[in-house]
């Protein structure tokens, strides 16, 4: 666990003595992205919230936009952040909140510098909105566990050498408490991993077939039944980095927004103020998100990172659908067109530019993926808001005794 | 309208619709929708075939040019069926085609032309839009020049409906004496037809390049600027119907998974949030019907009509895209895989809204009709 934050001005001087030491050190321009990766996760400049000796520097995380602001205005290699989304992003937070020394000595900074590549395997075919619901079972055997079942719409499965798996353990317990955690290797026997191609035509995510795959138990992370509280942690950090992240200003799809009113050139009074209308949508969330961020001290996101994940979500959709409006019949078509192909994440990633046609059809997922809206606005009406939860016909059951259709 | 506004079907109306349904129930398939959809000239040939073998390609053709002889209403009726399977067959840049060529062509022309389009034997489409925000079909900057008794044409055509499976193209085109449309086959020398990626890829599109082309006066059209606003307004008046049909699929698609697709314990059309997006998207759907055969209708009376065709293309676009979006909402993580058809019926409601004219300009039109 993390120790009380050092905060204030000798907080600040440090984080910025350390990243000066390591441009110095590492210059972005002449140094491979992976030895200055692995450079930055040394100087405690990966998550600097973490512990020392694990990418970190025992700061709030407050300071993570400091070296995220700095280390992007000296043109560091920052793609690693897409390139292993699920690992930086999420397994990393999981790890730090719920696993052991080992586990965080083993795995965080391979993360880092995407020597190895993560993925998230909580869906199922009948357990999405309701994850705590799965199927997937792992059966202890002597200091392994047995794992069967199949997850799907798994990110990046196909290039991932490490998977964070719940599973059941315990399908007489009621739903929630049965669960359990594991970290399993994709790349081992019994994994069968399967692309899923999307309205896209490329195939971001997977379906992942578990046959008598073995994890070893110094792979589970947290207590045996103690899987849903470790699932959350991943979500909460989930929906934080989808939606809690703070772009620059006039940024992302908004940006293309602007851009292509721009070249359209039509001048058109009701595109003008429908634009300034989003766009001013677009700069409250992103206020918002700084304002939380601010707020965050404690290193463990609360569920009010749920309100950019929701905002987020509605928006995107809204200013690439006006986008492609925008553009008159040029809108109809795809300049990309459609092939079917697995995803790659590198540099390509981040530096390719996609159609404002293609954000249109990809933003239909950001309603959907790490919890659709119908469910963010529960959590919101619920946990934060305090209203009354609807009548639940499947808590305290047993999981095994759960209806489904 | 001079008369009541009626809905009511005649049993022959009634059982076009089950006969077209039937037929496509029987012929669609949504694999090779997919397959075709990573082409740039998706066209399914047996259903094609199909139509044309029940006359329904010339389906608004009178029967002395070898067509159905039906009205609007009839062809709303097979529109709104094509739509509801999504059905890739250009029978929309057809109907256009050959309703551009009922109003600017002299008879002779009709004889020779409308035979082709309506026998199935070739495909035709309207060859008019030129820049990404054209609005005005009617001006061009195509042109057709006359020297020494024949003719020639020069320009480029974008954003053509169905022109990579065209053999027939109907061209504007300015000429000193006014617009003019032109007939211009596809393997004429100086033709070229360069496919473009459709959003919708199963409704194809391309840019088509006219170089010098040699025009025989026989195929030239005078006067087409109304010859072409009709086509649209008939185009606009089955493009609504088609979008009706497509939407009637999302609200199907819809209910049915939320009847049982458990989560928590139960159907998700059990909680609000989802049965609430069917029961707007059912409203939704319900009025877009109501337009888009009024609009189809209310072709007798060019008043009535000037209001019905750009309110059904406002009503039904917005129907559709929302209708289309809520579906891939209400399936989940399935809605957005290239193996549920759902993203189809987006891609097809997105690209609706947008061919043949922005919904913007529609609704300028409305206003101006209706007095705002
Ligand atoms: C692009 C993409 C990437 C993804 N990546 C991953 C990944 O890497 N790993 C992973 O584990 N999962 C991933 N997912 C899966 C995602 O988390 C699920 O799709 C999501 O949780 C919804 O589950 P579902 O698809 O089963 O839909 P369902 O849960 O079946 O939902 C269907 C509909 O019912 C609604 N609904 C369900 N329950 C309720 C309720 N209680 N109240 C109101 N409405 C409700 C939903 O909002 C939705 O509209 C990804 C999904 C996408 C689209």
């Amino acid at each position: 666990m993390t120790a009380s934050p050092i905060t204030g001005v000798d907080a600040e001087a440090r984080v910025n003595e350390a990243i000066d030491k390591l441009l110095a050190d590492h210059p972005p321009g002449s140094t491979e992205p992976k030895v200055f990766w692995g450079a930055q996760f040394d100087a405690g400049l990966a998550w600097v919230d973490f512990d020392e000796g694990y990418g970190g520097l025992g700061v709030s995380p407050r300071f993570r936009e400091l070296v995220t602001r700095r280390l992007n205005d000296a043109d560091a290699p920052m793609w690693n952040r897409v390139a292993n989304i699920l690992g930086i992003g999420m397994a990393a937070g999981v790890l730090q909140t719920h696993g052991t020394d080992e586990q965080k000595q083993r795995w965080l900074r391979p993360m880092f510098v995407v020597d190895e590549v993560w993925c998230q395997l909580f869906s199922e075919p009948g357990a999405g909105s309701d994850v705590a619901g799965l199927a997937t079972r792992a059966v202890r055997d002597g200091d392994e566990w047995i794992i069967n079942g199949q997850k799907v719409w798994t990110t990046l499965a196909h290039l991932a050498k490490w998977g964070m798996v719940v599973a059941r353990t315990d399908p007489q317990q009621p739903k929630h408490k049965g669960l359990t955690y594991f970290v399993v290797d994709m790349e081992g026997d019994g994994v069968d991993i399967r692309p899923l191609y999307q309205i896209t035509g490329e195939a971001e995510f997977n379906e992942v077939f578990f046959d008598d795959a073995r994890i070893p138990d110094a792979n589970r992370i947290d207590d045996v039944g103690a899987g849903w509280r470790v699932a959350m942690t991943t979500l909460m950090n989930e929906r934080v980095a989808i939606g809690g992240n703070t772009p620059p200003r006039s940024s992302g799809t908004i940006g293309i927004a602007m851009d292509t009113w721009k070249q359209s050139g039509s001048g058109d009074v009701g595109d003008r103020r429908e634009l300034a209308r989003l766009w001013g949508e677009v700069e409250a969330m992103r206020l918002t998100a700084i304002r939380a961020t601010e707020n965050m001290q404690a290193g463990v996101p609360g569920p009010e990172g749920s309100t950019g994940k929701l905002a987020w979500a509605d928006l995107n959709k809204e200013v690439t659908a006006f986008t492609v409006g925008m553009m008159g019949f040029e809108g109809a078509t795809i300049p990309e067109g459609y092939t079917l192909e697995p995803t790659v994440y590198d540099t390509r990633m981040t530096e390719r530019i996609l159609s404002p046609q293609r954000w249109f059809l990809r933003s239909r997922a950001n309603s959907i993926e790490g919890g659709t809206s119908e469910i963010m606005r529960n959590i919101l009406g619920e946990r934060v808001l305090g209203l009354p939860g609807e009548p639940r016909v499947d808590k305290n059951i047993p999981w095994s005794e759960v209806p489904r259709g | 309208m001079a008369d009541a506004i009626t809905f009511a079907r005649t049993d022959e109306q009634n059982m076009l619709a089950s006969t077209v349904r039937e037929f496509l129930a029987a012929t669609v398939d949504y694999d090779a929708v997919r397959t075709m959809s990573t082409t740039d000239n998706a066209f399914d040939a047996a259903t094609w075939q199909g139509l044309a073998e029940m006359g329904l390609i010339g389906l608004h053709v009178p029967d002395q040019f070898g067509g159905a002889g039906f009205t609007a209403i009839e062809a709303g009726i097979v529109f709104e069926e094509l739509g509801h399977t999504l059905t890739a067959v250009p029978l929309l840049s057809c109907v256009m085609a050959s309703t551009a060529i009922l109003a600017a062509a002299n008879d002779e022309q009709k004889a020779r032309f409308l035979p082709w389009i309506a026998s199935g034997e070739k495909v035709a489409t309207l060859a008019v839009f030129e820049e990404s925000h054209d609005n005005d079909p009617t001006s061009s900057a195509t042109s057709l020049t006359q020297q020494d008794g024949s003719f020639t044409l020069s320009g480029t055509k974008r954003y053509v409906t169905d022109g990579p499976n065209a053999s027939l193209f109907l061209v504007s085109a300015s000429t000193p004496d006014g617009g003019a449309l032109v007939l211009v086959d596809s393997d004429s020398d100086g033709v070229e037809v360069i496919p473009t990626h459709a959003l919708d890829p199963t409704r194809p599109l391309a840019e088509v390049r006219f170089d010098h082309v040699s025009i025989v006066a026989a195929d030239v059209m005078q006067g087409a600027g109304s010859g072409i606003r009709t086509a649209i307004d008939m185009g606009v008046a089955c493009l609504a119907n088609e979008q009706v049909g497509g939407a009637q699929w999302c609200l199907e698609t819809s209910v049915e998974y939320a009847k049982t697709r458990f989560q928590f314990g139960r159907a998700i059309g059990s909680f609000q949030a989802v049965k609430h997006l069917c029961a707007d998207m059912l409203v939704a759907v319900e009025h877009a019907r109501s337009v888009a055969r009024h609009a189809a209708a209310s072709f007798d009376d060019p008043a009535e009509s000037a209001i019905a065709v750009p309110l059904a293309r406002s009503v039904c676009s917005d129907a559709f895209v929302t209708a289309a979006g809520d579906t891939i909402q209400i399936l989940g993580g399935i809605g957005f895989t290239w193996e549920h058809e759902a993203h189809l019926y987006l891609k097809r409601a997105k690209s609706a809204s947008i061919l043949l004219g922005s919904v913007y300009a529609y609704r300028d039109r409305l206003a101006d009709a209706v007095g705002i």
